[in-house]
């Protein structure tokens, strides 16, 4: 095929006026020159590359972009990245240790089979993340903990195993704590 | 032998870096200096353009590019019609990357922007002003045939895109014996798969190789690459596809090419730079595939015991404004409608129908839940006419386990293939739901609520799914020499479904390693090039089937090897724990070594690779290093083509209440009976099917992609498409039976699709008996709504009883 | 789905987020961002500019005072949900605020927000209406209390002025001898209601029902009083025929046309079911 180059230079990013936003992400302090418009799940994907955050309706439906910020889980992609000034953010590349080793909500997950293409799995990571340190001792019936995860879509599992999930990352969490690992 | 992987509820490799974040989906690949495109889509169902104006997007600095039919050369032209069929009248009509002149759907691509990043190439997007001049438009199917209405396209009269009639027995000859014959209308509604990832596409070309290599998250990465070679005229080895962690696909990522695909790669050849195209949430409901409208009339013959002699149904089925994937879904439909029952004559039409509404192609279950739902409302209807129970009726038209296999002459699956039932035990299956719902205890509960005003109703419904299709796919088993690790390789994509674990399964027992020391790659047309796609239920049977070939030859040759170098006979050697040992005694040598062994060296680079330099104990000095007839190290592929495909069934029970008051449907139990053949991993089939419950739950009540009367898609958000969440689907009790399939070795049958089939039949059922204190209120659509209930009780309140 | 380019700015004080607004017709105010948000990714709405109210000081915060809960606007839903002191002045604001999208919404979503934005279909308006509350706003005439009567004007709509900012949300206190409930039916949960009503139901001597206020949210161009609901109330002991009656008085409220998810008619009966359900439950909790 015939190719030939751009008529005209293009530019290393759009001309969007820039703000300067500072906040910390996962334990990390840091400032970025941003668009005003860029939304924060693009922010921490693409300017960040923390790309476990998932974007998967962008009218906050979905909730696979959910992350915390300033402890409570959030949609990334209702919130500006300039709103999120001062802010303190965490996202799913946080959960695990450093050495890979995968948290009680997580390896509850995958006990479960709780996941299955994993789009949507981070925001509810994030989410049941978010109400366990809320509410550490958490209604566990059936109806209590469906209300927890309405608000994360799953179009996968039919969401039969997240519910078990959930009751099993209180229990790993619980064997955690009293010395179990 | 190790304990036996195959039939263990072995957890998945591939969770751990999913569960971190640390998945690899098409948006989270680093492409640097990568541009990013969006679309301008048509505003209008049908109309011609007068007019696009694209001067202020291209005057805006930061797009680099913009893309009308004008600007793509000889790309402009109607994309490639995939499956075709001499049903299908004129050659059959597929889209054009981007419109030419005229328009026929709303969301249909007019315009494609490249720009710095997707907020500008949506701005540039706004600012291209399309001059339409409206045509009028009928969607509604019926009315579409009817002569006099508003062509889709001009050249095709009465918008007919295929019209195909198959007959298998003397339909004729059963209904003139019939002792009773009733008739059932049902219409089901469109609806979308909508995947939680969106489609999304990323190339990139290398001027200097010449390599095009493509991440698209697609269902079939081996035809993408194929198509992409014949476009644009490059060598296929040229061009790569890979399909890397895609977020659900649900068949609407078997769909190929949607205009992206092709303006993708194309806008990344011409300004040598990376693009990328993530589709947004909306673009999906307006613009990738749909399914399910169909309108079913179908008519049983039946004896007054309850035989069923024969069936007639005539459907018309949308196939939207253009008709790519040939009548698949429709071919589907119209060869699953008898379901499990013997019914020997049969007689089946089916017109396809364009409407000015976004293309149909296979969504889970392709044709095959209006085809459930079309013979399951009749077998109700019968049984109540007859006044025989719903379950005995049922049982007494089942084909019996001796029937098997069950060729229904005349009717050709959409394989090209004759109909022919495999294997089955239905009455079992029946028996299994009978023995869970203990009918006569919830009619004495169904008396009690309604004395309190509470209103309960079970229903259930039976389904057949033909599985496994062919043609044929590949597999691959390596020994990686340094770690010993098992590489595994087939054609087709995983979209979550869970495929390299079963397959580590059923490599694992015949090489004698774990599942996690299994490493699956696919979906990378340069690991395996050869292959089909994942669709119809068929990766675990077709690729799975190729791949226990494949590990059988690999056994052989590491036995083979292992025995050279441990001194003893072949039959003296097991494989078990990552080695092969000599049974009874505890020397042996790992599969690393026997794949170091097995590949003579020049160099060395570790203390294992040693073994196998040209001064090396082991190595021969006599004559050739690599024996004729052999090849270096441990790796065998084969191909599994299956006869044809395999049927899996089951059948769904469920209790429901209903608030008459609010409308609302609460389902108390759903219990569902499933076989899908010998099963490899328990877990993973539970997933699946649960996950097809979920999905059919949602296809049953809360997801319908409503337009307009001018066409306009309603639905096109989250907001108006109401997938349901935990909050909606109810737990599920999964039941498995395992009838193997006589048809490839492992005895496996197709999964994937089966828990959506028969929710809506199920759901139906369960309100029409939970309605009959308001009068007869019979549900003939799909999906439902409180307001439709609503308006269907008002209906059976002002019936004269 | 990104939204178009705006000018941004984050005042830290009221008086400057006003002088901003006055200054620039196409200015909007930014609270929690849940209902902007969106329609700014559909590109429905595209504000020329975002006055972000995130720093402005002073606008957050819940005091209870003898006779009403005082919400600062850009206090969080959540924080409303789970904050005691202001459930014990009125424990219907929990009950409705339960229903409210999900709960990572409403951690960022704001009680201001939600009533400024004054969807037809939304929760909170609703619950301002029956429980008789107001909103307190500032713009460049200065400050002025909006009885939730008069503020809202139609679906997303209020009777504020482009330049004025809500700045607190007050509701009184649940008066003695009065019930409260909140009824919804969703078609999924954490939507906008098809129908949903608040009640309160007083009662006296008897067991009369000596004053009522309902209102509902999902069935008109607005959040609505039914006040021919709680005319029927009124007077009577909530019987059975009280309830009826009142629910067949509701329905001329609903008067929302067909739409994707529901027929008038439908909805009319759906409203008084929710009516009739919620006033018992209101009843029974006023006791007597």
């Amino acid at each position: 095929m015939a190719r030939s180059l751009p008529s005209k230079p293009i530019p290393a990013a759009s001309s969007d006026p820039r703000r300067e936003v500072t906040l910390t992400v996962n334990g990390e302090t840091l400032t970025r020159s941003v668009s005003p418009r860029m939304l924060l799940s693009d922010f921490i994907r693409h300017e960040l590359g923390l790309t476990g955050t998932h974007v998967g309706c962008e009218h906050g439906v979905c909730g696979c972009c959910t992350v915390l910020i300033d402890g409570r889980a959030g949609r990334s992609c209702l919130t500006l990245a300039v709103q999120a000034e001062g802010a303190e953010i965490r996202t799913i590349e946080s959960v695990a240790r450093p050495d890979g080793t995968l948290h009680p909500v997580q390896q509850a997950f995958m006990e479960c089979h709780a996941l299955q293409c994993g789009f949507c799995t981070p925001g509810f990571v994030m989410a049941i993340l978010s109400y366990l340190e809320e509410t550490p001792q958490p209604d566990l019936s059936e109806d209590a903990i469906r209300e927890v995860l309405s608000g994360n879509l799953c179009r996968c599992t039919g969401y039969k195993n997240i519910v078990r999930a959930f009751r099993r990352a209180v229990e790993l969490r619980d064997a955690r704590a009293t010395g179990g690992g | 032998m190790s304990t036996r992987q195959f039939g263990a509820p072995v957890q998945r490799n591939a969770d751990p870096a999913l569960l971190r974040g640390e998945g690899a989906f098409i948006d989270d690949i680093p492409l640097a200096g990568a541009l990013h495109a969006a679309f301008v889509r048509s505003a209008h169902a049908r109309a011609r353009i007068r007019s696009i104006d694209t001067r202020a997007a291209r005057a805006n600095p930061d797009v680099v590019a913009v893309y009308t039919a004008d600007d793509i050369g000889a790309l402009d032209a109607p994309l490639p019609l995939l499956i075709p069929h001499p049903s299908i009248t004129a050659g059959g009509k597929t889209q054009r990357p981007l419109a030419r002149d005229e328009v026929f759907y709303a969301g249909q691509c007019i315009a494609m922007v490249v720009a710095v990043d997707r907020y500008t190439a949506e701005d540039a997007c706004e600012a291209i002003a399309v001059d339409y001049e409206p045509l009028p438009v009928e969607l509604d199917l019926e009315k579409a045939v009817a002569d006099g209405a508003p062509l889709v396209h001009d050249d095709i009269p009465n918008n007919v895109a295929a019209h195909f009639i198959q007959e298998s027995g003397d339909a004729d000859a059963a209904f003139a014996r019939a002792e009773h014959v009733t008739t059932v209308k049902v219409r089901l509604e469109r609806s979308t798969a909508a995947p939680l990832e969106c489609r999304a596409i990323a190339a990139r070309w290398d001027r200097v190789t010449g390599e095009l290599m493509v991440w698209d998250g697609t269902q079939a990465p081996i035809a993408v690459r194929g198509g992409l070679a014949s476009v644009f005229g490059i060598d296929e080895d040229n061009v790569r596809v890979v399909a890397p962690n895609v977020g659900g696909g649900f068949g609407q990522k078997i769909m190929m090419f949607h205009p992206d695909e092709i303006l993708v790669p194309l806008a990344a050849m011409e300004l040598d730079r990376p693009v990328k195209y993530i589709e947004d949430r909306v673009e999906n409901f307006i613009g990738a595939s749909q399914e399910r409208a169909q309108i079913h009339e179908i008519t049983l013959a039946a004896l007054k015991d309850g035989t069923v002699l024969g069936l007639r149904d005539s459907f018309l089925h949308d196939t939207g404004a253009f008709i790519p994937y040939g009548i698949a879904v429709a071919q589907v439909s119209s060869t699953s409608v008898a379901g499990p029952y013997r019914i020997p004559g049969i007689w089946v039409e089916f017109k396809a129908v364009y409407t000015p509404c976004v293309q149909v192609t296979p969504y889970r279950g392709c044709g095959r839940p209006q085809a459930c739902f079309a013979i399951e409302r009749a077998m109700d209807q019968l049984a109540d006419e007859l006044g025989i129970d719903r379950f005995e009726l049922r049982r007494r038209n089942f084909i019996a386990p001796d029937e098997f296999p069950y060729r229904r002459e005349g009717l050709l699956f959409a394989d090209g293939l004759a109909v022919n039932y495999d294997s089955g035990e239905y009455a079992q299956a029946l028996d299994r739901i009978v023995g869970e719902i203990d009918l006569p205890a919830f009619r004495a509960e169904q008396a009690e609520a309604r004395a309190e005003g509470r209103y309960l109703g079970f229903g259930l419904g039976f389904y057949v799914e033909a599985t496994g299709l062919g043609p044929y796919e590949g597999g691959r088993v390596k020994l990686h020499p340094i770690t010993g690790k098992v590489y595994v390789t087939t054609g087709l994509t995983d979209q979550g479904q869970g495929h390299g674990t079963v397959f580590a399964q059923i490599v694992a027992d015949q090489v004698g390693c774990a599942p996690a020391d299994v490493v699956f790659v696919g979906g990378d047309t340069q690991a395996q090039p050869w292959g089909v796609a994942t669709f119809a239920s068929r990766a675990a049977v077709v690729s799975g089937n190729a791949i226990h070939k494949a590990a059988l030859r690999a056994r052989a040759q590491i036995v083979q090897a292992a025995a050279n170098m441990l001194e003893v006979e072949q039959d003296e050697i097991e494989l078990r724990d990552g080695g092969a040992w000599i049974r009874g005694g505890n020397r042996s040598v790992s599969l690393a070594e026997v794949a170091t062994a097995t590949n003579p060296l020049r160099y060395a680079f570790n203390e294992s690779s040693k073994t196998a330099t040209q001064f090396a104990p082991a190595s021969r000095h006599d004559g050739p290093p690599l024996a004729e007839g052999t090849h270096p190290g441990i790796e065998e592929s084969d191909y599994f083509s299956p006869p044809h495909a395999t049927w899996a069934y089951g059948v769904h029970a469920a209790i429901v209440e209903f608030d008459p008051e609010t409308c609302a449907i609460d389902i108390r139990r759903y219990v569902c009976v499933h076989d899908c053949g010998t099963i490899i991993n328990p877990m993973i089939v539970d997933g699946q099917v649960m996950g097809g419950i979920g999905q059919g739950i949602g296809g049953a009540f809360y997801e319908r992609c409503a337009y307009s009367e001018d066409g306009a898609p309603l639905a096109a958000s989250f907001m108006d498409f109401l997938m349901p969440y935990a909050t909606e689907v109810p737990d599920a009790e999964l039941i498995h039976t395992e009838t193997p399939s006589p048809l490839n070795p492992l005895g496996i049958k197709g999964v994937g699709e089966a828990g959506t089939i028969p929710v809506s039949q199920v759901l139906a059922s369960a309100l029409e008996d939970a309605f009959q204190p308001f009068g007869i209120a019979p549900v003939r659509e799909s999906p439902l709504s409180p307001s439709m209930i609503h308006a269907l009780l008002r209906e059976a309140r002002a019936r004269p009883a | 789905m990104k939204p178009a380019l705006f000018d941004y700015t984050a005042p830290e004080t009221v008086a400057e987020a006003v002088a901003t607004l006055a200054a620039d017709e196409s200015a909007r105010p930014l609270a929690g961002g849940q209902s902007l948000i969106p329609i700014m990714n559909f590109r429905l709405a595209q504000p020329g500019t975002l006055v972000d109210l995130g720093r402005v000081a002073g606008l957050d915060g819940i005091t209870v005072t003898e006779s009403e809960v005082r919400i600062g606007a850009m206090t969080r839903q959540r924080t409303l949900e789970s904050h005691a002191g202001a459930n014990a002045a009125h424990p219907l604001i929990a009950e409705v605020l339960a229903h409210v999208a999900h709960i990572a919404i409403r951690n960022r979503g704001t009680v201001g927000g939600s009533i400024a934005h004054a969807d037809a279909s939304a929760e909170l308006p609703c619950l301002l209406l029956a429980t008789g509350g107001s909103v307190c706003a500032t713009g460049p005439e200065g400050e002025r209390t909006v009885a939730a009567d008069d503020l809202f004007s139609f679906h997303m709509t209020t009777t504020l002025a482009q330049t004025e900012i809500l700045t607190e949300v007050r509701i009184p206190r649940l008066p003695p001898a009065t019930g409260w409930a909140f009824e919804e039916y969703a078609r999924r949960r954490g939507d906008y209601a098809l129908a949903g009503v608040c009640a309160l139901v007083t009662r006296g001597a008897g067991g009369v029902c000596t004053g009522a206020r309902l209102a509902g949210c999902g069935i008109a161009d607005r959040p609505v009083r039914l006040t021919a609901a709680e005319d029927a109330l009124r007077g009577s002991t909530v019987c059975e025929d009280a309830l009826m009656a009142a629910g067949e008085a509701a329905k001329g409220h609903a008067t929302l046309p067909d739409d994707l998810q529901a027929s008038q008619a439908y909805r009319a009966d759906l409203l008084a079911a929710l009516v009739r359900r919620a006033a018992v439950r209101a009843a029974e909790r006023a006791g007597g």
